[in-house]
């Protein structure tokens, strides 16, 4: 992520990005070292080819999850139902992309407005209903599956439409244009939350409800619109995800990549429990689940094991993430020393 | 919507199966459970009337499914067959739930597709006690006692792996660099259909498979393994085991994008029958699918007969497995119904 305008180093306040970072960089290492052209790129009909440039184009969808989820989690919250809205863009392009005559400009936004709006259902359950976050989000996930699947019929809807295809395939500037949107929307975001009051309010959701809505924060509207926000960048990855197979597969898209967003957030620094939150980290976060299935995909690793490296690197770097270990490894080593 | 039905679905048998229960208790339990007598309680209230038969499915996961479920449906309307469906959502619980329910119901025959192997002793023991028999569809189970069911129609997934394996040997000449794509891990079909393959390949020395990871039974999961081992494999490549066409399907464009043809380049060989993987065999993309048919509606009504006028039938039927190569598949498409 060479992005320029991440520099300033106030916009990512909250966790530390040492330590997902220095996650990615150790796997990156290894991969180095141990897998044989990991790092080969070429340049094919103009643009960039490999193994590397995969990875981002693969870890797009998480990471434009674990963008809206960094959100979500930032006010204490979490939102189960990515996965399942991931299903229903795409089930919605496709169908929409095969059955009528619209163009992309017209049903990009109805497929992104639809999520949003379920974004904003969820939004309403947690902060009118007060319903806890990980049942009400639970409700869509369940059942948001089962919308997709009505909208295609239970089939797999497959399409050749050029500009929905360019999303998930298509390169701009020699990069797989998902990494385009990624940064757009990373952009966006960060400039929304550092550059305005947004990232505030949002922080102070999550570090104390009551107080922000004694202090007139409108905790309502928050909710809503970060949960609304989540709908959004899953809308996105569920264009990412049907463009990437030329197809909507309602029943399995999107399956178990809310789990995968939250790690990402974890890794990346935010806390669960609200308030401090890190876009930047998330990002990273995602990169470094992907690297870390690639790696397991290129090394041959048995597909029925290859879970357990996995949850080892990820306990790893949350561990490191934690203050409270790091205090006490900290301190065993600083005692051992002195005596 | 899906909620509601199974909200009713399964209360409604829990009322029943209360009124059941307490039948039971009073004494109305059938004397002999032996099956080689015949059952006139049994046949006297059917002799008439139409024949009941509880269909417990797994769920509508994927289009095979859905495609096994249409069949047994419309194998009992053209029979004039009264068809109870109960749809388990993949969930054990919610199957048994449905099995006792139609046991409460008295229906005449139930066709099961299990979710799992395993659990299914008492519930198979209630069906027996009432004389209800019982056909497994598409999955086996395992009971200590195999008299609990009636018969047993199923795929055989090591044969469909070996078939694979066989066709791939002959037209590549017995060699070739292979990528699998594995089903989910620890699945019945995955393991079966990655022994059958390999079994296959045993007689041939020069064919090698040089990665084999899973793509999850997903056409994502197909595309992105099969992108990744490309970039390591290089040209090294000469052809792709898919354990569904679904994985085969996603292989095939990271095949195209890596600017390699597919069908041609790498030849790919799959299992299942879907109609997408016949589409690719005209376009000359897939090389070779192995039908897995879900279509098991006549065979299941057949054994449901045979069972209830108590003939003899064998433990377990294999439903016919055909290899489909690009020269079929044009002639036959559009006759395809899944």
């Amino acid at each position: 992520m060479n992005d320029p305008m991440a520099k300033p180093k106030e916009w990512f306040q909250g966790g530390s990005l040492v330590w997902p970072l220095l996650g990615l960089v150790a796997l990156l290492a290894y991969d180095f070292l141990f897998v044989d052209g990991f790092f080969r790129l070429e340049v094919r009909d103009g643009h960039l080819y490999g193994t590397l440039v995969d990875i981002l184009n693969q870890g797009s969808k998480t990471m434009l999850l674990a963008l809206g989820m960094t959100l979500v989690i930032a006010t204490g919250g979490v939102d189960l139902s990515v996965g399942s809205l991931m299903a229903i863009s795409g089930a919605l392009v496709a169908v929409l992309v095969t059955q009528t005559e619209m163009s992309l400009a017209m049903i990009v936004p109805i497929a992104l407005a639809a999520t949003a709006l379920l974004g904003a259902f969820n939004g309403v359950l947690v902060s009118v209903a007060g319903i806890q976050p990980i049942v009400a989000t639970l409700i869509l996930m369940v059942g948001g599956r089962g919308i997709a699947m009505l909208i295609t019929g239970g089939q797999i809807v497959t399409f050749e439409h050029a500009g929905m295809v360019y999303i998930g395939n298509g390169h701009f500037l020699g990069l797989p244009f998902t990494v385009t949107l990624v940064l757009v929307m990373l952009l966006v975001t960060s400039l929304l939350m550092r550059k305005t009051a947004c990232g505030l309010f949002v922080e102070a959701v999550g570090d104390n409800e009551t107080a922000s809505r004694f202090s007139g924060v409108s905790t309502r509207s928050v909710k809503l619109a970060v949960y609304g926000f989540s709908g959004i960048c899953a809308g996105l990855a569920g264009l990412i995800a049907a463009s990437n197979i030329k197809a909507a597969d309602s029943s399995r898209v999107g399956e178990m990549m809310e789990l995968d967003a939250i790690f990402a957030v974890v890794v990346g620094g935010t806390a669960l429990t609200g308030g401090r939150f890190n876009l930047l980290g998330s990002i990273i976060g995602a990169l470094l689940i992907q690297t870390l299935t690639t790696t397991m995909i290129t090394q041959g690793v048995p597909p029925a094991i290859a879970p357990v490296p996995k949850a080892i690197v990820i306990v790893a770097v949350c561990l490191l993430q934690s203050e409270k270990f790091r205090a006490e490894i900290g301190g065993r080593f600083g005692r051992r020393a002195s005596a | 919507m899906k909620q509601t039905h199974s909200f009713r679905s399964t209360i409604a048998p829990l009322g029943a199966l209360a009124l059941a229960a307490s039948i039971a208790i009073t004494g109305c339990k059938p004397e002999s459970t032996t099956t080689t007598a015949p059952a006139p309680s049994k046949a006297a209230p059917t002799g008439e009337s139409t024949l009941v038969v509880g269909f417990a499915q797994v769920g509508a996961e994927s289009s095979w499914r859905t495609a096994e479920t249409q069949s047994i449906k419309e194998e009992a309307a053209e029979r004039g067959v009264e068809l109870k469906f109960s749809d388990a959502q993949g969930k054990q619980e919610n199957q048994i739930k449905a099995v006792n329910g139609f046991i409460a119901q008295g229906v005449d025959a139930i066709i099961l597709a299990p979710v799992v192997e395993t659990g299914w002793e008492q519930v198979l023991k209630d069906a027996k006690d009432a004389e209800i028999p019982v056909i497994l569809v598409d999955r086996g189970l395992k009971v200590s006692d195999d008299s609990l069911y009636a018969t047993l129609i199923a795929s055989d997934f090591v044969a469909e792996g070996r078939m694979a394996g066989e066709w791939l040997a002959k037209k590549t000449e017995g060699k070739a660099s292979i990528i699998e794509l594995q089903g989910t891990p620890g699945s019945a079909p995955a393991i079966d259909r990655k022994k059958g393959f390999a079994d296959a390949l045993k007689e041939h020395e020069g064919m090698k498979i040089i990665a084999s990871q899973s793509g999850d039974f997903r056409r994502s999961g197909g595309k992105e393994v099969t992108e990744a081992l490309l970039k390591v494999h290089g040209d090294k490549v000469t052809a792709i085991y898919a354990h569904n066409d679904d994985m085969a399907l996603g292989a095939i464009q990271a095949i195209e994008e890596a600017g390699k043809k597919p069908g041609t380049d790498i030849l790919i060989v799959s299992i299942d029958g879907v109609r997408g993987a016949f589409e690719a065999m005209v376009k000359g993309t897939l090389n070779c699918t192995v039908e897995c048919s879900p279509l098991l509606g006549p065979l299941a009504f057949d054994a449901v007969e045979k069972a209830i006028a108590l003939d003899e039938q064998p433990k377990k039927t294999i439903v016919e497995d055909q290899v489909f190569d690009q020269s079929m598949a044009e002639a036959v498409i559009d006759s395809r119904r899944y």
